[in-house]
Formats: C-alpha cells, structure tokens, sequence
C-alpha cells in the first residue's frame, strides 16, 4: 500500500512542473556544418548555456561534411569538454546537402523533438526556450522562428537585401498561402516524427527546401507555431544573394505553386 | 487541388464573367451604357490597383522591418564571455 501512494506522488510531482518541459522531453540539435571552425564553439556554449539555465533535457548533434577549416577537430575537442552524450558528432566524407544532413543526424538522435538552426552565430539559441514554451502552448507539429512578425528582426541588412526579402516572402504569401510567415527560414522546433516524415516528401534544395517543408506540413494537415527571433547576419558580405539564387528562388517557387 | 490550378479556376470564372457581362446581350441592366464603359476597362484598373497595393505592401514591410541592434550588441559581448570561458575549460581556438 505504502509503494503505491509514493509511486503516485511521484508521478504528481513530475507534472507539477508548470512551465517546464516534463522530465521525459528531450531536445535534439542538429547543427550540420561546413567550415564553422570559428563559430562551433561560440554556438555550442550558447546552447549549453540556454539549455543548462532552462533546465532543459538535450543533445546537440555536430554534422560536419569534411570541412577543410578544422571544424571537425575543434568539434572533437568540445566533445572532450562537454560530454558524447551531450556532443555528438556524427561526421560525413563531403559536403553532401541539408536535406541528408537531418537524416543522416536523426537516425542518431535520441530526443523526441529536434531543432534544426544555423551554425554561424545568426539564430540565436536563447530562442530555443521559448519555442519550447510555443510548441507545449499550442501542442503544435512545428515551431517556426519568424523575422517578419512581432518584435522579429534582422541585424546588418541593407536595403536591397530587405526589399529583396520583403518582396519574395511577398510573392511567396500570395502564391501558396502557407499560414506562416517566415518560410525560408531554417530556424525551428519539430516533432521528432514529423520532421521525418516531411523530409520523406520533400524534394527541393536550399532555400526552397525550407519552404517545402512548411507547405507541405500544412498539406498533412500539421499544426504550425511562430516564435518572433532576431537574425543576426555576420556574413552578408561574404554570403551570395545574386542572380542565381534569386533564379532558382523562383523556379523553386513556381514548381511548388504548381505542384501542391 | 493545386495553387495554380486555383488560380486558374479563380481567373476563368472571373473572366468569363467579364466577358459574359461586357461582350455578351446585357439582361437587365438599367444603364447599359454607363456600367458597360466601367466594366470594359475593369480588369486593366485591377491589375494597376493590385500593383500599387502590392507595392505599397511591400514598401511599408521594408519600411517597418526590425533592425535588431540589441541583438547584435548582446550577441557581441556573449561571443567574447564564450571565448573566454572556453579558453579556460581547455579549448584551442
């Protein structure tokens, strides 16, 4: 009799914890990279440092694709100073694409929810605890990081690359009617099943890539969440938005519209 | 259904719509005259108002859009106490 009451004060226990994730959640971060030997350990301190202080259960998956820079050894060395269970690195010969990145680091992640994001330092990582509180809120499939919304925002754009940004999401809005509205964006929370799932139907590269996934969860009838995020771009400079990709920007576009 | 096909469903109807009204014998219209000389030009004045709306949309949004100065300050002191504190936990940059 005693063991029975105590088991049963201990499960009410775990669910008294307003506000935080249960006990049995766990956080996946699929970090691929290619050539972050600069960035890797700042965003990993970061992420550890917003987990620990969130109290949040996790594991952050390093994908790295042969990066020439030395990433993979810096990543060694943080997998010394963190732990294999909280740093995994889960490497491939060369740079093979974002879409068999999360594959290839899904199958080695142990968390039921996973958060997709970018090394370099533009998506912050203290957002990830309130994407968490989003997704428990609503109890949605995806949680979308948005720059277009509430206090979301951008730091070190200049004009053109705003209205470059403003006018796509533009027409991207009025041609597939997503229901969110950041879609290039490659800042989210999903459930760890249903991040499989998409990936499974989705075809395109790049940009266009993240937004195939956003419409293609609304197509399976997934429930979608917006956090408000700031992005902060360091390598605009070096980064290419010319021609070519606002090339294939629109002919990705123009064969979703027309296909789903 | 697809968005295209959408779109074209939505134009097709809305243009042989159009077309009905302006081309075809009007039924029942009090002034024919008066409301066909509207309706004729009607899809040009749509597009340009669609135009300007979309411009204008467009423009405000570039306008309002959030730069995060905070942010990039917050990001910048963070990066530092990161370095350090890595650096003392043994990491080679």
């Amino acid at each position: 009799m005693a063991s029975v009451e105590v088991s049963r004060s201990l499960h009410r226990s775990r669910w008294d914890q307003e506000g935080q994730a249960p006990r049995q959640d766990k956080f996946s971060v699929l970090l691929p990279t290619y050539n972050e030997r600069e960035n890797l350990p700042l965003i990993v301190w970061l992420l550890v440092k917003s987990f620990t202080e969130s109290g949040i259960n996790y594991e952050i998956i390093v994908i790295d694709d042969g990066s020439p820079d030395g990433t993979r050894e810096v990543a060694e060395q943080l997998e010394k100073i963190y732990g294999s269970d909280k740093i995994l690195l889960r490497p491939r010969e060369k740079k093979l694409g974002l879409g068999t990145a999360y594959i290839h680091g899904m199958k080695h992640a142990t968390g039921n929810y996973i958060i997709i994001m970018d090394a370099d330092l533009s998506h912050h990582p203290k957002f990830i605890p309130e994407f968490i509180r989003k997704q428990k809120e609503g109890n949605f499939d995806i949680v979308s990081g948005t720059r277009y919304r509430g206090n979301g925002g951008v730091y070190g754009w200049d004009l053109k690359r705003k209205i470059i940004s403003r006018g796509a999401n533009f027409i991207t809005q009025i041609l597939l009617r997503p229901g969110a509205s950041d879609l290039t964006g490659s800042f989210r929370l999903y459930r760890k099943e249903v991040l499989q799932k998409l990936i499974e139907k989705c075809v395109s590269k790049g940009y266009v890539f993240q937004m195939e996934m956003i419409v293609r969860a609304r197509q399976l009838n997934y429930t979608i969440g917006e956090v408000p995020i700031s992005f902060v771009d360091r390598v605009y400079g070096e980064s290419k938005l010319g021609g070519n990709e606002i090339v294939s920007f629109l002919k990705g576009l123009l064969t979703l519209f027309a296909t789903t | 259904m697809t968005k295209l096909a959408q779109w074209l469903w939505g134009l097709a109807l809305l243009g042989s719509t159009w077309a009905a009204l302006t081309m075809g014998p009007t039924l029942g219209l009090e002034l024919p005259l008066t409301c066909r000389e509207v309706l004729w030009p009607l899809p040009a004045y749509l597009l340009v108002t669609v135009g300007c709306f979309a411009l204008g949309t467009v423009g405000y949004r570039v306008a309002t859009f959030h730069d995060c100065e905070d942010a990039a300050l917050e990001l910048q002191n963070q990066i530092q106490e990161a370095r350090a504190d890595l650096t003392r936990r043994g990491l080679r940059f």
